[in-house]
């Protein structure tokens, strides 16, 4: 029974992997803008939820509630302000200047709020396991995937069925016929930073309160954020969380042959899905 | 500064040789080092996840301050933060040396920091006294090749007080020999100094567990700040371990315990190094640390006094919770005895601006501190770590879930330093 839950734990930490790569895969599949910043932003999201927490002394979900929306207009303006101005033909621009976002916002968490590590606390449900045969599985890890799952299911809802969905859509199939259609490029592309944000938000409370965070802790999650959108291939968001799981999996298989090949097994499984599929598993259509 | 041929080390041979020669020449060398400044470097972990080990070093500092003013001596302290990283640890010992241009320099807390500002210090030819790392992990974590015995050197400069693996792992079987079990021990090794050191097949917790007769299960080296541990906590299922213990930093700990919790390993004993040093870590586990049980090196209850101020060590404890607010931490004694030994050092050495008389002098040293006496050249260690190694006692504790909140350390083993009176005895987890 070993293997089956070193593969069951493994799926579960793909969901988290999931929701940090969840944000990613919107915001590229939309603008085709890579943010760099994007594990930093999740740490940012986690000190913010963290802040509510202990300020308002109150439970870390409705912590996240409240944290959500701020992030989105952070999301919302970052991107209108400083992210569209970057955006053009050429790749260069966008990558450098979120790089530099990243440190900007780790050395401005930094001077904040020290180098110490900080955890999010959630009471009882931390420890809180519930039986599945012959597996154990934690409430928190069970809901992380739960979470990401919703969060697939609800962002694909929202762009193949909504107003602002088939905007999104429009736009990253064609900027300019979409700006003749009476579409605001600058103002969907807003949005849907905002939106990634709201997911990082999700992803920062799961983060949170399963391990430590700190302020330089963004780039590791970079990478599994990365690897994840490119296993699953570029813009398909069920893919993303396929991406995730495989990640997840490959680490707990690596990590139960032997410890020290934990973090290697995630990027060997990654470098082995580039090799054999180059464009990931599930691509969307041709970009 | 371009074409200046003398540089600051050259200044400093010169001036050093200066007074040296003052000092042999008749004049009272003792009245120099008492009126002239003595400046201290201090390289901590003061934020990162080591920072509860730096929590205490505000108060000790400015404690120690004041103490030397009302002594009359004149004493300044440059504290530098490690950030828990080695790589900056090795920087501000640099910055200290060269910039600071300070006489002696104090390290404390884990191998990541002791380790690079001794190594730097001994580079550099400047004195440096190093403790809260256990010894082994200091001295052999230096050498040049750590896995050839006959190839280790002593070192001319850098000296370290604290106990080694050898006084761990006899408290901790000492602890476990209290509960019933069926001596199947899980270990938690990280990659790390520490963790490498007690898993290692020679020197570490395997040969020493074989001979008394415990089985001990190693899945093997993880990296710190991992998100996962369920290959740990599998294998410790698959072993029916009923004791864990390991060498885990804080963070780490709780996401582990956390899990371990989640999936349902249920183990009679933890105990765990480092980790469960503070009173932090514990309660940020909730209800579910009651029991578990660590290392200790110092506790209010230990029998010493402090050569500075003659403090008993339940004074000192109480000072710091007065000044903080916060609940005593280890740390405490070792941080206020580094102090209590540089004063002493710097009191004996005949030139303070020489490297190697002060060397000397921390060789010389015979001081009975808050952590208990301090000398080294002692016998009870290995012929190669005579030298650079003197050590202190060592004890067992449990967290005991106070009636109030919070948590209190009961010492239940001290087969090692029987002057420390025990508080209760050995429970199993629940």
């Amino acid at each position: 029974m070993n293997w089956l839950d070193t593969i069951f734990q493994g799926i579960l930490l793909g969901g988290l992997y999931a929701l940090f790569a969840a944000g990613l895969s919107l915001v590229f599949g939309i603008m085709r803008l890579v943010n760099l910043a994007h594990g930093d932003l999740i740490v940012c999201a986690a000190f913010l939820i963290l802040q509510l927490v202990s300020a308002l002394q109150i439970n870390p979900f409705i912590a996240a509630l409240i944290a959500a929306p701020v992030m989105f207009g952070i999301g919302w303006v970052l991107q209108y302000h400083l992210l569209n101005r970057t955006l053009g033909k050429d790749i260069l621009p966008p990558l450098l200047v979120t790089f530099g976002l990243s440190i900007v916002i780790q050395n401005g968490l930094l001077e904040s709020f020290s180098a110490d590590s900080r955890r999010i606390s959630a009471g009882t449900l931390e420890s809180a396991s519930l039986g599945i045969g012959v597996l154990s599985a934690g409430v928190m890890p069970l809901l992380t995937f739960a979470s990401a799952i919703l969060v697939v299911v609800a962002l694909n809802q929202l762009i193949y069925r909504t107003a602002l969905g088939r905007a999104f859509r429009a736009t990253s199939d064609d900027v300019a016929t979409a700006g003749l259609m009476g579409i605001r490029p600058n103002r969907i592309f807003a949005t849907a930073t905002g939106l990634a944000m709201v997911v990082v938000t999700i992803a920062a409370l799961y983060l949170g309160t399963r391990a430590t965070f700190d302020p330089t802790a963004g780039p590791a999650r970079l990478i599994y954020a990365f690897e994840a959108v490119i296993i699953g291939g570029l813009g398909s968001l069920w893919g993303t969380l396929a991406g995730g799981v495989i990640l997840g999996v490959a680490q707990t298989l690596g990590a139960a042959i032997n410890p020290e090949w934990q973090i290697l097994a995630g990027h060997v499984a990654f470098l082995l899905v580039l090799l054999v599929r180059p464009r990931g598993l599930f691509p969307r259509a041709v970009d | 500064m371009g074409g200046s041929m003398f540089t600051r080390r050259d200044f400093l041979k010169t001036t050093a040789a200066g007074s040296a020669l003052v000092a042999t020449s008749g004049l009272a060398a003792p009245a120099i080092a008492q009126t002239t400044k003595v400046k201290l470097g201090y390289v901590s972990p003061q934020t990162g996840p080591l920072a509860a080990f730096g929590e205490a070093d505000t108060f000790v500092v400015t404690n120690f301050l004041e103490t030397a003013k009302q002594m009359g001596l004149e004493y300044e302290v440059v504290v530098k933060d490690s950030q828990s990283n080695p790589n900056r640890a090795a920087e501000v010992a640099k910055e200290l040396i060269v910039d600071d241009e300070v006489n002696l320099v104090l390290v404390s807390s884990t191998p990541e920091t002791t380790n690079p500002v001794s190594t730097t210090c001994e580079a550099e030819e400047m004195p440096c006294i190093s403790t809260v790392a256990p010894w082994q992990p200091w001295f052999i974590g230096q050498q040049a090749n750590p896995g050839d015995p006959a190839s280790w050197k002593p070192f001319n400069y850098s000296y370290h007080f604290f106990w080694g693996l050898e006084d761990i792992i006899a408290v901790f079987t000492g602890m476990w020999s209290q509960v019933e079990s069926n001596k199947k021990v899980g270990g938690l090794f990280p990659n790390d100094g520490d963790g490498n050191a007690w898993g290692d097949k020679v020197v570490g917790f395997p040969p020493v567990l074989e001979k008394l007769g415990y089985s001990l299960t190693d899945p093997g080296r993880f990296q710190n700040l991992t998100d996962d541990f369920s290959a740990q906590i599998n294998a410790f299922k698959q072993a029916n371990s009923e004791i864990i213990t390991g060498v885990v930093i804080p963070p780490d700990l709780t996401t582990f315990w956390n899990q371990a919790k989640q999936q349902g390993l249920k183990p009679k004993v933890a105990s765990i190094g480092k980790a469960l040093l503070f009173p932090q870590t514990v309660e940020s586990l909730g209800d579910a640390g009651h029991n578990l049980s660590t290392e200790v090196w110092w506790t209010p209850t230990h029998p010493f006094k402090s050569s500075l101020t003659g403090q008993s060590t339940k004074e000192v404890a109480d000072a710091f919770s007065k000044a903080t607010g916060r609940p005593w931490t280890q740390p405490i004694g070792f941080a206020h005895a580094l102090f209590e030994i540089a004063v002493d050092v710097m009191k004996r050495a005949e030139a303070i601006g020489e490297g190697a008389s002060v060397a000397k002098a921390i060789a010389d040293t015979k001081l009975d501190t808050l952590v208990g006496p301090i000398s080294w050249g002692s016998d009870k260690l290995p012929p190669f770590a005579q030298k650079n190694v003197a050590k202190t006692p060592l004890v067992g504790g449990q967290w005991r879930l106070k009636s109030g909140g919070g948590y209190d350390l009961v010492v239940v083993e001290n087969g090692l330093a029987t002057n420390v009176p025990l508080g209760g005895k050995m429970e199993a987890l629940a």
